[in-house]
């Protein structure tokens, strides 16, 4: 008899039931990790010629049972450091503390027993499956990696791991190709699912899907959590999702950890102006906040991780740098007036109260500018 | 407003939930070599192919039925039946030879039937040999990178560029000519062809997330590279080896038209070419038409068969067989497919 | 009257395994100086409709009308579409490096695009490009206009199409998900240029998405398409704070932040149909919590709602049925109905008999 699915009735106020208190025990410890890409140039002997600098020097505890959720922008780091926390990329240098146990230095044969409790779920559901092999075959894998059940036992568990995540366990045989994307998630799920984990890390996991079906696969994995008691490292960059599924929140740019706090915190008081900035910059589906909120707007692009800037890494864009943002690197740390647990790594962190300014309104001189130019060409060239 | 969530399921077994219900919608789980299958059938170039192979295949089988049949040896010279009153080789048709006999008697046609067992056999154990010791190799080198491919790169690089029938000569002349050394030469110099492209493929499937997937649930290298990452190969390499079979072939004819495959008094094409050479002067021509037929038929069909499969496995040529499954009203079953929220989301990779 | 008035557009393709709908029957509206948000998912059939509007689509069947100032884009030729596309309607894309020409400099493009137009010398078009580029917040425009697309971050690609597109001040510009590959802060960069042109010029704005949050920060009217049809149309308050089509409040329940932190998502069951085989009557009915025969029959059109101005919906639900509660049962139910025939169903874990009385909240 496969285990029934989380049923749960909501209270009649229809609020999320509290299903799952995160503990307070740490299950996974992030300490100091480096990852750098080497760059090599060369015909026959390749030389380092540069490095990109992915993940700088990475702090970060995961509870058990919680959501930890990890935000940022491109060139962040953070699908970067969810594969170094499951060793998919070697680190350069710091350590991953895995239920007290060292993995960062393992072999692949003795990480595999670890493979087992520590899983992903990746981004893109047309890529991360096979294509040319069946979904029972897929989802069954790791069970047939770690020679946990024979052929026909395997088929019961992957016919009930399909049930679980809903999936029609008579589709064992098809290939991820008859799927949807919003199914073809699923089996992803199934197949992290199979060897019972503790932690799974997931890499952006509905960002390639349908909005409407997106609310489908959050809702899936909350329910997943409360019945197995899983813990997540949920990465995304919509802050609406991260927001919704986070117990807490750690942000990221250009490979550091920037500010870490428990999510309504985080959202309601961010004391890191890039924090600010990313919050203001998001676009809620609420015409009210989103046109009433001062919206600060960051000047310039991202930087290079190749040629990240000194000091402070985020001083080139930020509205508050001062002097000595280029010269020395903030520390990860509770700033006073904050509650324990909500870090921030800034010289002179957003006051409660305090607005940002964000870009300046030479915008609005150019645009004049070029009004009075094309009016001025237009009248000579005639067009 | 407030929509509570729980689960429904329907009364009928196989369904637990609404994600169940869609995909019923959906075909029965085909095998992409079963839709290449179906798709061949309606090609009739294909079948074209396939008759000539066949055709080919069958002459070799049965060659001593033919040998029975007409009577005649393919070995032993005979110039009293074989030849007539002033020694010269009988046409096709004179004497009870239907293709007519050589220089020393032999019936044309039976040689050719057996000459046949020996290119079928040459031209297919070789690039069997050759393919699937290509494609171990190839998806080594390409996996692990490193050394291991620089290594196995660079002698790839270096036996494509070989000049092969010269060393073929030289081997011969220190082995002596044999059927299982043209085998071996001919399975070596072609085994790097496969090699190079399932490299190649190796390397762009093992960027792939799938592949990333199949690390992070701890599977090993081996696994990887012949459970996951072989099945994504497979279509190339059965069209390079399809079409890598006719040069075997006309390899092993070369051979032996130059002294050094397979040695008298086995005929093969190659010799019997050899042969016609040396026998020009009787303005016989069908010494050397039939085997070159014979050679023909059998390249021929091996070089179209590759093509028509190629094109079976390609999932772009879809639209061809979709036509021609219209035209011909052949009930050859759905495309297959997908689901409707199978297409990307703007901006996404589109499903391959 | 409105700067773009488009009636009953349909678009369809034939392809080997049918006719693609892509778009049934589609009416609008957009006002100088304003901007339309088009929301739709996959197979909504909006970015067809973009394309269709500047003859971009060659191989399909279009009809219908979409007078611009009178003049109707969809009868006109070849030639007359390419003199109004760039200098009167301009349109940008989702991803600049594939809209962009890899091998030409930025400069050139702008210039190209300009002097096809207007008739200016080569060293009058680059002044221009330059000042182009200064306004969308290019730094250093003098030395950028001579760069190739690659050389620029995905954010200064977008801003230097946004910058080609605005060269000859167009009248209306179309954004095809102009923000989808962007992050968040580049994101609020490009929507604060957009929206700053469009005060300086006077333009219309047409922005596709499926992200409604952008739409409710930029958008005057909104307009929500489901399989290549209208579905619901109004002022971008009303549609969010009073929807009346169940698929625009499907849709707003489904997103984290649209219905207040905390709750539970309430996904819309099911997935978007394809456009080959479109269910009959409303196309939405198989996901509906609300269908009723007549939606299986007889596809609804465009009504108004009761209490909002220019407010329509394509739907059968009276024109006061505006927040009214939904009910899940009842969806699940006729998605499972539609697809295999009535079946019993099963509660799991819940006595039925019980289930009748909860989940009207």
């Amino acid at each position: 008899m496969p285990e029934p699915v989380l049923v749960e009735l909501p209270p009649p106020g229809g609020k999320t039931p509290p299903a799952r208190r995160p503990s307070a025990e740490t299950l996974l410890r992030v300490e100091d990790v480096v990852k750098h890409f080497p760059i090599k140039r060369g015909i026959l002997f390749k030389r380092q010629i540069g490095s990109v600098q992915a993940v700088e020097g990475v702090n970060l505890e995961v509870h058990r049972g919680e959501t930890l959720g990890l935000v940022g922008e491109t060139g962040c780091g953070k699908s970067t450091l969810a594969r170094c926390i499951t060793r998919l990329h070697p680190l350069t240098s710091g350590r991953v503390v895995f239920d007290g146990v060292d993995i960062s230095r393992l072999s692949a044969r003795q990480m595999r027993p670890y493979r087992r409790r520590l899983q992903m779920i990746f981004q893109d559901p047309y890529g991360s499956l096979n294509p040319r092999r069946r979904v029972g075959s897929i989802i069954g894998d790791p069970l047939a990696i770690h020679g946990v059940a024979e052929s026909s036992e395997r088929k019961r568990r992957v016919q009930e791991l399909m049930e679980t995540v809903g999936l029609n366990p008579e589709h064992y045989n098809r290939f991820p190709s008859e799927f949807s994307g919003g199914q073809r998630q699923r089996i992803g799920v199934a197949r992290a699912l199979a060897l019972r984990p503790t932690l799974i890390v997931c890499d952006e996991p509905v960002s390639a899907l349908d909005v409407s079906v997106q609310a489908q696969i959050i809702n899936l994995l909350e329910d997943l959590q409360g019945e197995f008691g899983l813990t997540y490292v949920f990465i995304a960059h919509d802050l609406a999702v991260v927001e919704h599924v986070s117990d807490r929140v750690a942000v990221m740019y250009l490979g550091k950890v920037v500010e870490l706090a428990d999510t309504a915190e985080l959202f309601g008081s961010p004391r890191h102006p890039y924090t600010a900035a990313l919050l203001s910059a998001s676009m809620v589906a609420d015409p009210e906040k989103a046109r009433s909120s001062h919206r600060v707007v960051l000047y310039g692009d991202v930087p290079s991780p190749i040629n990240p800037p000194t000091g402070c890494r985020f001083h080139t864009r930020c509205p508050k740098a001062q002097s000595i943002c280029s010269a020395e690197e903030p520390p990860l740390e509770m700033k006073p007036g904050d509650p324990p647990g909500h870090l921030t790594a800034c010289h002179f962190p957003v006051q409660r109260g305090e607005t940002l300014v964000g870009a300046t309104p030479e915008f609005h001189q150019a645009a004049a500018d070029f009004v009075a130019t094309s009016q001025g060409t237009a009248a000579e060239g005639g067009g | 407003m407030s929509l509570a969530p729980f689960e429904i399921t329907t009364g009928h077994p196989e369904e637990t939930s609404l994600e169940a219900v869609e995909s019923a919608q959906a075909i029965e789980g085909r095998s992409p070599f079963r839709l290449a299958l179906a798709r061949l059938r309606t090609d009739r170039m294909a079948m074209v192919a396939l008759g000539m192979i066949v055709l080919m295949a069958l002459l070799a089988i049965l060659a001593p039925v033919v040998s029975i049949l007409t009577g005649h040896n393919p070995y032993s010279p005979d110039l009293v039946n074989g030849t007539n009153a002033f020694g010269q080789p009988y046409g096709p048709g004179q004497a009870g030879f239907i293709l007519g006999s050589d220089n020393v008697g032999r019936d044309v046609l039976v040689r050719i039937a057996y000459g046949a067992r020996i290119s079928l056999l040459v031209g297919v154990l070789a690039t069997l040999i050759a393919t699937i010791g290509g494609t171990v190799l190839g998806l080594v080198s390409g996996y692990f990178g490193g050394w291991i491919d620089a290594l196995l790169a660079r002698l790839m690089d270096t036996v494509l560029s070989f000049p092969y029938v010269l060393l073929a000569i030289v081997l011969a002349s220190v082995f002596g000519s044999s059927l299982p050394l043209t085998i071996g030469v001919i399975a070596f110099f072609s085994w790097a062809a496969i090699g190079r492209i399932v490299r190649g493929q190796t390397l762009s499937q093992k960027e792939k997330e799938y592949v990333e997937a199949a690390r992070s649930i701890g599977a090993g290298s081996f696994r990887i590279m012949f459970v996951d990452i072989l099945p994504n190969l497979i279509a190339p390499v059965i069209v390079l080896g399809t079409l890598l079979v006719p040069v075997a072939i006309v390899f092993e004819a070369t051979l032996d038209y130059l002294g050094v495959g397979v040695g008298p008094p086995t005929p093969t094409w190659g010799n019997m070419l050899a042969d016609a050479q040396g026998s020009a002067g009787f303005g016989a021509w069908w010494f050397w038409i039939f085997p070159s037929i014979a050679l023909l038929i059998t390249t021929l069909g091996f070089n179209l068969l590759g093509d028509s499969v190629r094109d079976a496995l390609d999932p772009r040529t879809e639209r061809i067989f979709a036509m021609r499954r219209k035209a011909t009203a052949a009930a050859v079953g759905p495309g297959g497919s997908a689901p409707a929220d199978s297409e990307p989301l703007a901006g996404e990779p589109a499903p391959s | 009257m409105s700067l773009l008035s488009v009636r009953d557009l349909t678009v369809s393709f034939p392809t080997s395994d049918g006719v693609v709908r892509a778009v049934r029957g589609l009416s609008f509206d957009v006002e100088a100086g304003r901007t339309l948000g088009i929301v739709g998912e996959t197979g909504s059939g909006k970015s067809v409709t973009a394309l269709s509007l500047l003859g971009l689509n060659p191989g399909a069947d279009i009809s219908g009308s979409a007078l611009f100032e009178g003049r109707d884009l969809i009868a006109m030729k070849p030639d007359e579409i390419r003199r109004i596309r760039g200098a009167e309607i301009a349109m940008i894309f989702q991803d600049p490096l594939s809209s962009l020409h890899p091998y030409y400099r930025v400069g050139w493009q702008i210039t190209e695009a300009i002097r096809t137009h207007t008739r200016v010398s080569r060293a009058q078009a680059m002044r221009q490009a330059v000042e182009l580029l200064r306004l969308v917040s290019i730094p250093q425009p003098e030395r950028r206009v001579q760069a190739f697309p690659h050389e620029l971050s995905g954010g200064m690609r977008q801003r230097a199409m946004i910058a080609m597109a605005l060269a000859l001040r167009p009248k209306l510009l179309i954004a095809d998900e102009p923000t989808t590959a962007l992050d968040a802060t580049v994101q609020a960069q490009l929507m604060e240029l957009l929206g700053g042109m469009q005060r300086e010029l006077g333009m219309a704005m047409i922005v596709i998405t499926h992200d409604l949050g952008l739409v409710a920060t930029v958008a005057d009217t909104v307009l929500v398409m489901y399989a290549g049809r209208g579905a619901e149309s109004a002022d971008y308050q009303t549609i969010f704070r009073s929807p009346h089509h169940p698929y625009t409040r499907g849709l707003l329940a489904s997103i984290p932040g649209a219905t207040g932190s905390g709750g539970r998502l309430v996904p819309i069951v099911g997935q978007p149909p394809s456009l080959i085989r479109i269910p009959s009557g409303c196309a939405f009915h198989p996901r509906c919590p609300f269908a009723m025969d007549a939606c299986v029959r007889e596809q609804p059109t465009p009504a108004p709602v009761r209490g909002g101005e220019g407010h329509w919906s394509a739907c059968w639900l009276p024109p006061d049925a505006v927040g009214v509660g939904a009910d899940a049962d009842n969806a699940r139910r006729r998605y499972v109905a539609s697809r295999r025939g009535p079946a019993a169903l099963r509660l799991r874990g819940v006595a039925a008999a019980a289930a009748g009385g909860i989940l009207h909240a």
